[in-house]
This record gives structure tokens, C-alpha cells and sequence, in this order.
């Protein structure tokens, strides 16, 4: 009998064991951010600078100051890119979720979908600092719109059109104003014999992909998505402006087609850096790794990405960073706390340069570059001609689906390939058919 | 036991009263017991490591398991059998997904086993016989086996590389290719896929029949020479049979791994793979964790789960049938 028991309890511990690593656990039986009580947040960061490693030195004196001052400690993590999203569908599966976490922008309406976080409503924006303090369209970035966000920004990012001053000035001509001005200049800058090409594209990476897409058809007044939610992916507005950014290595041939190799925005950032390149449209995070690849500033500018001719001046999906809080932290007036001093004045002074990003308040200014005309290009690029990705639960499945059939085509494009209207609109139904399978 | 029951003597059986007084058979619940105790820790483990996680794998194919109810996933409600449905509607965009990638998959593990299980078996032959620096030579073969898949995988992805890469400047100076081949990108991806899962997976083939070969008794070859065998007829008709064992085993190994390859398209790729190289395993992660649809993720790994059973079931019957005919 004694056997029998034990073996029943060591049975018992294993399921519950089991069970609780599978996600079945009670949501209460842990914040991740040690004992409760004992003001010790978790937080999760991004990697936001050249390394992990860097992270943290950024970040932990700032987080100490924090501690100074409140006498709450912060458990920092760093994690990559790459894990992110994943250690984000463990936490919430598992209930072993950390405090506080930051969160790529374009997942906030997907991640609100869940139900893990904690909603940003009256109280809990009051006790931030209230939503004014925010630029508007980077708080709508937040969650869907007209539901309290589950997130608020904390890094600003924006797309501009980077351009090699000594190769535009040596050829005469002035950075271009709209996407004609763009492909005629990118033409005239693509020197075979040189193996110089007018532009670079991270023509393999889905999710720079996906935010052209959106961008392009944005200018084309398109939307991807109806206001049900549901996705519209085959309109003329997307098919066109997919096909127009296409076509800049399809029927432009100002990309080198090995381009759709390029399955990270680093790559063709490197090219423009090390003078292959005359543009490159990337964030204004870029700076850091233009510069530490031997460009020196004052050698490029920066303009918006520009529109067809007569189009909607939209330059840029609203890019960034931002911070969430888990709904079953056990620490919530700490974790809103900490959410208050990452985003107060003092705190994004102090961050905006090594994570060279834009800031997310009202009337601050951007510090990651001393350059004054690049600083306001992206500041008013970021705060006027930037619209949100769709804030819709599926927004997820957009990037994924869509991001890749662009991929593919650029591979196409690339391997001698052509891709019409029709196969555009037919790779984007395929598109729409796996979001709404899977919604 | 009988021997020393025959050897007792009034003499010696205070002592050895005493002795089985503590051993177990004069305790029969232990007795009784002792081999389920002993066995515990494995079940325990079986229990923890494949069949819980298995049966909520199961469990998760039949309910609707999205980002919608991952927070609270026991509560998500019956999907019945519509995961089943979405996995294998082909005039569905995720059915015909799937069905492209299992037949990707298919020609993938064909090839890469058969091109494993040749090389394999070419090394092993032609080191058989000794000779100087034959160690160095089986130690060679051997590293792509002992080095971490990771570090390997992620070395040819940067020899693959259109421009920078140097299987194109290998090609290129040779004069066999203008050095402009995409190799990562486009139909090619399946080529390069297979010949880095074959790099990978050759040496253990190698490595297998090398010991099979060595158990052969070498009379046989003594005696097929001295009949005037060739070494192509030795092969055929004493290394063949004598290795069916070995092979049998190898090629279901070898099949199953790289049915369900991971690593090589994951680090190859990125998480972004060409449709060329789409596996069945990874279009499993994209279904289930890029568009957090976990229960049509589940569902196609169900179905894997069921072709893989039944291909090596049907395997083992068709092989065992020879075996035994033989």
C-alpha cells in the first residue's frame, strides 16, 4: 500500500508537473518576477543596440536610476529578435510570463487578441502619465483601435530614403521628391561596369517586405484589411503597389537581383554604407551601422520615401518599439511605474541615442543623430506621414503570408523569372485564403 | 541457487538463515514489486517526455487552439474535425500548402537517403582494407557528424551565397558555371537542401556500415577470391547480404530523420524558407507559431505522425516478409 502510494504521488507530481509546463497552471501561481511582494520586476527588453551585451550595459544603469529613486528592482533580459516572439507565446501559454516586456509594435492588436495583458485604460494611462504626453499615432499603435491598448510606445522608428551625396552630386542630381524622381535618379546611378546600383533591397526579408507592401498600397489609398477584420488583400491598390515596389528590380533594374538573397534590412544597409549602393530605404536606426561600416556622417542624406506623382503622401508604417505589462503580474503599481520612467522626457533623452530612436513624446526632440535636417526629416516623417500597420488580430498573419509571397516573387524576379499584375493578385489571394483559414 | 542449496550443511545454515532473512526472498510484497520499482523511473520518463506531450499534441489537433485562447488554452472550445479538414482541404490555400510541402519532403528524404546511403557505403568498402593513414581518413569522414549542425549548416550558408559565396567561386574558376547560380533562393534550394543534409547525414551511414562490414568474416572474401570473384561480385553476393541487417535499421534511421529535418531548412533559411525547400516539418513551426494557429498546427502534426507510422510499419512488414523468405 505504501508503494502503491508513492507511486500514485510521484504520478500525480509528474502530471501536475506537466501540466503546469504545458500552459495549464494556475495564471497567479507566478508573476516571473521573484517572490510577491518583494518589488522585483522581470523585464524582457528587445535588442535594441549592436548586441545583447550591449543592451544591458545601456540599459542598467538606467534601470539602477529607477531603482534609486523607487526602490524597485529590475530582472533584466535581453532578448534577440528572433526569439522574441516565440519566449512571448511561451510566457503567455505557460503562465511564466515576466512583468513587463517589450513587444515589436505591429504584433500590439495579435497580442492583444490573447488576453494576457494588461489593458492600458483609465486608471492604469493615468498612472503613466496619462495618454496626451504620447504622439497620437504612435499611441494608436497601441492595440485595435477603439479598445484600451494593451501597449505604449516606447521607441520611435520611421522609414527615410538614404542617399549617397557624393554619388547624386557627381551624377547632378538633387534627392528626389516623388517614386518617378526615385526610379529616373536610381536609373542613372546604376553603373554596371562600377557594379554600382542605384538602389538596395531587402528584397528576402519578409517582414521588410511586408511593411513596402503596405507602405505602397497605403499610397495607393489601399487598405488590407476591411473594417470587419477581414483581410482585402486582392484589391487593385495592394496589387499595384506590391507590383510597383516589385518592379524595381523586375522592369527598374536598379536592385541587383542578388538582393533577394538579402533576408535582413543589415545587409543592404551595408551595401549603401560601403558605397554599392547610391539609396537604401531603411529606419532611422540605420545610422549606427551605416557609420560603423566606415560611411561617415555628413556623407549621406535623408529624404522621405517618396510617392507616385499625385498619390498619398504616406512614407512609412508607424515602426517602433513598445512596452507591455502581463495581466498576471503580481506587481502592477510597480510594473505601471516602470512603465511610467521608460517613457518620461528624462529616460528617452537618455536612450534615443545609443538605440538610435525617435522619441515617442509630445514636443521632444530626436538625439540619436547630430545631423538637424536628418533628425527633423524623420521626426516629421514619423509624426505626419506615418500610418499604423492594421491594427486587426490577424495583423500576424499579414506579415507572415504576405511578406513571404513577396519573397517569392522577388526570387522569381531574380532568377530570370517575370511576375505580372495577375501573378501578383493571384500570390496575394493565396495570401488572403491562409489568413482567413486560419482565422 | 540449486547448487547452493546442495552445498548447505547443518554446519553453515545458522549463517545462512541469517542471510536470507534480509535478502528478498523472504520479503514477497518487495519481491513482488521490485521490478515495477525499478522500472518506474523509465515510464516516468517515457510518460513525461513522449506520451503526455503526445496526447495533448492529439488533444490540441480537436479544438480551435488560436492567439485567441492560448492564455487560457484548456478552455479553448471543440474544433472537431475541422483542424483535419483545413489540413487536408487541397483547394484550400493551407491544404494546398501542405500537400506542396509534403511532396517536397518526399523527394527530399528519397534523394538525401539515397545519396547518404551510397556515399556511406562507398567510404566504408573502400576503407575496409588496411593501409597507412586509413585512421586519419575514417577520422576525416567522420566530422561532419561531430560537429554541431548549427556551426555546419551556418557554413554553407555563406558558401552558397550568390555573390559572395564560395561554391560559385569554385564553379566559376572551374569554368562550369558563370558563378551567377542562385543557390538559396529558387529551384535550386531543394539542391542545396539535399546536399547539405547529405553532407550532414552520410557519416553516420559511413560510420554504421563500417561496423557492419567489419563482422563480415573475411574467409568469405578469401574464398569468393580464390573462386575468381571480382570485387563488384563479392560485393553483390557476401557484403550485400551480409549487411541487411545493418541496412534495414540504416534506411528506416535515415528516412525518419529526415522526414522530420528541422535544423538544415531552419539555419539554411531563415525563417523565411523558398517553396523549393519548404518542409513538411518546418511549414509545421510557420502554421503553428507564425500565424498562431496551434491547432491546425497540430492537426498536421497528427497527420505526419500517422504517414510516418505507416510507411515504417508497412517497411517493417515488407522487409520482415523478405527476411524471412530468405
Amino acid at each position: 500500500m505504501r508503494l502503491r502510494s508513492f507511486v500514485a504521488a510521484v504520478a500525480a507530481t509528474a502530471m501536475g508537473i506537466s501540466l503546469a509546463a504545458c500552459g495549464g497552471g494556475d495564471k497567479n501561481d507566478s508573476s516571473g518576477g521573484g517572490s510577491g511582494g518583494d518589488q522585483t520586476l522581470t523585464y524582457w527588453a528587445s535588442n535594441q543596440g549592436t548586441s545583447l551585451d550591449n543592451d544591458k550595459e545601456v540599459l542598467t544603469p538606467v534601470l539602477q536610476k529607477f531603482t534609486q529613486d523607487t526602490g524597485i528592482k529590475v530582472n533584466l533580459e535581453v532578448i534577440g529578435w528572433n526569439d522574441l516572439q516565440t519566449r512571448i507565446q511561451t510566457a503567455i501559454t505557460s503562465g511564466q510570463a515576466p512583468d513587463v516586456v517589450n513587444i515589436g509594435n505591429t504584433w500590439a492588436a495579435s497580442l492583444q487578441a490573447t488576453d494576457a495583458f494588461l489593458p492600458f485604460d483609465g486608471d492604469a494611462m493615468t498612472a503613466i502619465g496619462g495618454k496626451d504626453k504620447f504622439v497620437p499615432t504612435a499611441l494608436a499603435t497601441g492595440g485595435k483601435e477603439g479598445t484600451d491598448p494593451t501597449s505604449v510606445p516606447l521607441y520611435g522608428l520611421a522609414y527615410g530614403l538614404y542617399y549617397n551625396k557624393a554619388m547624386f552630386a557627381a551624377a547632378g542630381l538633387q534627392p528626389p521628391k516623388t517614386w518617378e524622381e526615385m526610379v529616373t535618379d536610381a536609373r542613372k546611378l546604376t553603373v554596371p561596369a562600377k557594379k554600382q546600383w542605384g538602389m538596395a533591397l531587402a528584397a528576402g526579408s519578409y517582414t521588410e517586405n511586408v511593411h513596402f507592401a503596405f507602405i505602397n498600397a497605403a499610397q495607393n489609398k489601399a487598405d488590407w484589411f476591411d473594417a470587419d477584420g477581414k483581410p482585402t488583400f486582392t484589391g487593385d491598390g495592394n496589387v499595384q503597389g506590391v507590383l510597383r515596389y516589385l518592379d524595381l528590380m523586375q522592369k527598374d533594374k536598379v536592385a541587383n537581383p542578388s538582393n533577394a538573397q538579402y533576408d535582413n534590412g543589415t545587409k543592404s544597409v551595408n551595401d549603401f554604407a560601403t558605397k554599392k549602393v547610391a539609396m537604401v530605404i531603411n529606419q532611422n536606426n540605420a545610422d549606427s551601422s551605416i557609420v560603423a561600416n566606415g560611411m561617415k556622417a555628413g556623407e549621406y542624406g535623408v529624404v522621405p520615401f517618396p510617392a507616385p506623382a499625385g498619390a498619398e503622401q504616406v512614407a512609412s508604417h508607424v515602426a517602433g518599439i513598445n512596452l507591455s505589462v502581463f495581466k498576471n503580474t503580481k506587481h502592477k503599481d510597480a510594473a505601471l511605474k516602470f512603465v511610467k520612467y521608460m517613457t518620461d522626457a528624462t529616460t528617452q533623452t537618455t536612450l534615443g541615442k545609443p538605440f538610435s530612436s525617435l522619441p515617442v513624446l509630445k514636443d521632444a526632440k530626436p538625439v540619436f543623430t547630430t545631423d538637424a535636417a536628418e533628425a527633423a526629416t524623420f521626426q516629421d516623417v514619423y509624426n505626419t506621414k506615418s500610418k499604423p500597420l492594421p491594427l486587426v488580430p490577424a495583423e500576424d498573419q499579414f506579415e507572415s503570408t504576405v511578406g513571404k509571397a513577396m519573397n517569392s516573387m522577388f526570387a522569381k524576379i531574380a532568377t530570370g523569372g517575370t511576375v505580372t499584375a495577375d501573378d501578383v493578385k493571384a500570390a496575394l489571394k493565396t495570401a488572403q485564403d491562409q489568413v482567413a483559414a486560419g482565422s | 541457487m540449486s547448487v547452493a542449496t546442495q552445498e548447505a550443511t547443518p554446519a553453515a545454515a545458522k549463517p545462512a538463515k541469517k542471510k536470507t532473512r534480509r535478502g528478498p526472498e523472504h520479503r514477497p510484497g518487495l519481491n513482488r514489486w521490485l521490478p515495477y520499482l525499478l522500472l518506474a523511473p523509465a515510464v516516468l520518463a517515457e510518460l513525461l517526455i513522449h506520451i503526455i506531450p503526445m496526447v495533448v499534441g492529439i488533444w490540441m489537433s480537436f479544438i480551435k487552439l488560436t492567439k485567441f485562447f492560448i492564455a487560457n488554452w484548456s478552455a479553448a472550445p471543440s474544433a472537431g474535425l475541422n483542424n483535419y479538414k483545413v489540413a487536408l482541404d487541397f483547394n484550400n490555400a493551407v491544404g494546398e500548402g501542405l500537400l506542396k510541402s509534403f511532396g517536397v519532403t518526399v523527394a527530399f528524404s528519397l534523394i538525401t537517403v539515397a545519396l547518404s546511403w551510397v556515399l556511406g557505403m562507398a567510404a566504408a568498402v573502400a576503407l575496409q582494407p588496411p593501409f597507412r593513414g586509413r585512421g586519419i581518413i575514417r577520422t576525416f569522414f567522420l566530422v561532419p557528424y561531430a560537429l554541431p549542425a548549427y556551426a555546419g549548416i551556418l557554413t554553407w550558408n555563406f558558401m552558397l551565397q550568390r555573390d559572395t559565396g564560395a561554391v560559385n567561386h569554385v564553379l566559376n574558376q572551374l569554368h562550369l558555371s558563370d558563378g551567377r547560380t542562385f543557390w538559396l533562393i529558387g529551384s535550386n534550394a531543394l539542391v542545396s537542401l539535399i546536399t547539405v543534409a547529405t553532407w550532414k547525414l552520410w557519416t553516420f551511414a559511413f560510420l554504421t556500415l563500417m561496423a557492419g562490414l567489419q563482422s563480415i568474416p573475411g574467409d568469405l572474401y578469401e574464398a569468393a577470391s580464390v573462386d575468381g570473384a571480382g570485387n563488384i561480385r563479392q560485393w553483390r553476393n557476401i557484403t550485400l547480404p551480409s549487411l541487411r541487417p545493418v541496412n534495414l535499421v540504416l534506411v528506416l534511421v535515415l528516412f525518419l530523420w529526415t522526414f522530420s529535418d528541422f535544423n538544415t531548412p531552419y539555419v539554411l533559411f531563415g525563417t523565411a524558407q523558398p517553396p523549393a525547400g519548404d518542409l513538411i516539418t518546418f511549414h509545421i513551426y510557420n502554421a503553428s507559431f507564425l500565424t498562431w494557429n496551434f491547432g491546425t498546427g497540430a492537426a498536421m502534426s497528427v497527420l505526419l505522425l500517422i504517414f510516418l507510422m505507416i510507411v515504417t510499419g508497412a517497411y517493417l512488414l515488407v522487409t520482415g516478409r523478405r527476411s524471412r523468405r530468405a
